[in-house]
């Protein structure tokens, strides 16, 4: 699904990634940990591809993504749900607008849109929120209408870079129970997290990262260290 | 195709009712840029038609001819004069209706040139120029003909009135760059602000997986959108406030400059296109600068 092999990236001298390989199987559940700069958000801008890598080679979904064109990149993210701790969506559209937005992207019909949005609204629990505007919505609603939109075209992989990082303990509980639902759907999730328990507590696969280099790879692994 | 047009208009409407602040911000400083050019444009219009006008009552050298000159000398000097491209035209005066002139010009007291002997008036030839530019050199070419006594030309008035047009025709166009320079500034800096409001919503669009033209479209179509609503506004404004200046001093640039301001409708007509199509260019290049900077990753 996502395989690493080898891949180094470099900001000028500081060590983004470093000679990293890592295996993401169809249907796993990874959470990728680290101190902070140790290369987790570079490991996903590399998937991304917002930036490039300096050697190894990456693929996403069987194909190799790591000489790419640039017309070719919307495609790639067309196929990868994100979701972001600051939760990223267009603040002058409503919450129907701002998931419709990822189907007229992929020149969805207006009739499969009404079919579709309501039900994984729905499904995210924020149906009676349709109408509202992004600023009119806590928090946790926020990554909610975040998740349906990275949802909506069924994507094979679900990535969130610290999708908790911005919410209290009890709704970052609830979203992780929601990511990890989608994740027993058959939707393949890798996750950049900070936090402890929750990692302690899914007993999922841990990736850990430190100064660009993959540290520990384990499977229903902990957190691991102290911040 | 159809369907792309159909997405970028309407979502571009919906933009710009949503994003009101943005919208208005823009909409007022490429307001006030057409304002300042369209009140302009009006003003140059209005000075050169004066200017020109002022010019037309000065573009004649009066030819006095020597006694012994025939009317047919005076002919033969009237074709020689015409074959000269800067003269528009020659008209014979004999001294009879010099006289008559003179009288019209005496009024009640014409009755004091009664008492004359004889017409002291020669015969003279009045030349009109084409331009007024060229006074100088035609005053000096028939001052050489032959059978020609005097030249009378206003040498002094018209230099007077040369400098003083060339002043008021260079003034204005010095204040238009200024004001333009300065609404450019000012319509860049909203671009600038804009810009930055709108580069968070690129971003988040792009990791949606939008192509670029997925997001120029809707962009481009709302720069496009304040750009004509700026220019229905502006061509509003001008119009009141030109109707307004020509109702209150049309009597007053009558008695000044003998011309009367240049009707309403044929100025408007003439400005509407213009408006339009700089509304609509300021406010696509606003978004092409804003995708510019930030589509091109
Ligand atoms: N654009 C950049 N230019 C220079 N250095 C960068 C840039 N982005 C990240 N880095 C460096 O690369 C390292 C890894 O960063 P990052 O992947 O963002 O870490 P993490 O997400 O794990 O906190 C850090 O040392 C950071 O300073
Ligand atoms: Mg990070």
């Amino acid at each position: 699904m996502i395989r690493f092999e080898g891949v180094t990236k470099m900001y000028g001298s500081n060590v983004g990634l470093l000679n990293a390989t890592i295996r993401i199987e169809k249907g796993d559940f990874v959470f990728l940990v680290g101190p902070s700069g140790a290369g987790k958000s570079t490991l996903i801008k590399l998937i991304l591809k917002e930036i490039e890598p300096d050697e190894g080679e990456i693929f996403v979904n069987g194909k190799n993504i790591t000489y790419l064109a640039n017309r070719e990149i919307p495609a790639l993210r067309r196929s990868i749900g994100m979701v972001f701790q600051d939760f990223r969506l267009l603040p002058h559209k409503t919450v129907y607008e701002n998931v419709a937005f990822a189907m007229e992207v992929v020149h969805s019909t207006q009739r499969a849109m009404r079919r579709q949005i309501p039900q994984v609204l729905s499904i995210m629990g924020i149906s009676d929120k349709a109408d509202k505007f992004p600023a009119e919505l806590s928090a946790g609603e926020q990554q909610r209408v975040a998740i349906a939109r990275a949802l909506i075209n069924n994507p094979m992989v679900l990535i969130a870079d610290e999708p908790t990082g911005n919410l209290d303990p009890d709704t970052a509980w609830e979203i992780m129970k929601l990511i990890n639902q989608i994740n027993r759907r058959g939707t393949t999730v890798l996750m950049v997290t900070h936090a402890k328990d929750i990692v302690d507590r899914m007993s999922k696969r841990v990736v850990a990262i430190d100064k660009g280099r993959i540290v520990r790879d384990a499977w229903g692994g902990e957190y691991g260290y102290d911040d | 195709m159809i369907r792309g047009l159909k997405y970028a208009l309407t979502q571009a409407f919906i933009q710009v009712f949503r994003n009101k602040g943005m919208s208005l911000a823009s909409i007022f400083s490429i307001t006030a840029m057409l304002l300042i050019l369209g009140l302009f444009f009006f003003v140059t219009v209005n000075i050169n038609i004066a200017t020109e006008s002022a010019k037309q009552q000065f573009n004649t050298i009066e030819v006095y001819l020597l006694d012994e000159t025939s009317k047919e000398d005076a002919d033969i000097i009237t074709q020689s004069l015409l074959s000269m491209d800067e003269i528009a035209g020659v008209t014979y005066v004999s001294k009879e209706e010099a006289m008559e002139h003179f009288k019209d010009r005496w009024g009640d007291k014409a009755y004091l040139l009664d008492g004359l002997a004889e017409n002291p008036l020669p015969n003279s030839l009045r030349v009109e120029l084409v331009s007024l530019e060229d006074g100088q050199l035609i005053y000096e070419a028939c001052r050489n003909l032959i059978g020609v006594e005097d030249v009378r030309y206003y040498q002094e008035e018209v230099k007077k009135i040369l400098t003083i047009t060339d002043f008021i025709q260079q003034g204005a166009l010095i204040i238009i760059l200024f004001l333009i320079i300065v609404s450019v500034i000012v319509v860049s800096n909203t671009v600038k602000l804009t810009v930055m409001a709108r580069q968070r919503e690129i971003m988040i669009m792009k990791y949606v997986g939008a192509t670029n033209w997925f997001i120029r479209g809707p962009l481009l179509a709302e720069g496009m959108m304040i750009g004509c609503i700026s220019a229905g506004i502006s061509l509003g404004l001008v119009w009141m406030i030109y109707f307004r200046i020509v109702e209150l001093f049309s009597t007053q640039a009558l008695l000044l400059f003998s011309t009367s301001f240049v009707e309403v409708g044929f100025m408007m007509r003439n400005l509407i296109w213009i408006f339009i199509a700089l509304g609509m260019s300021i406010g696509a290049f606003g978004s092409i600068l804003s995708m510019r900077r930030f589509l091109n990753a």
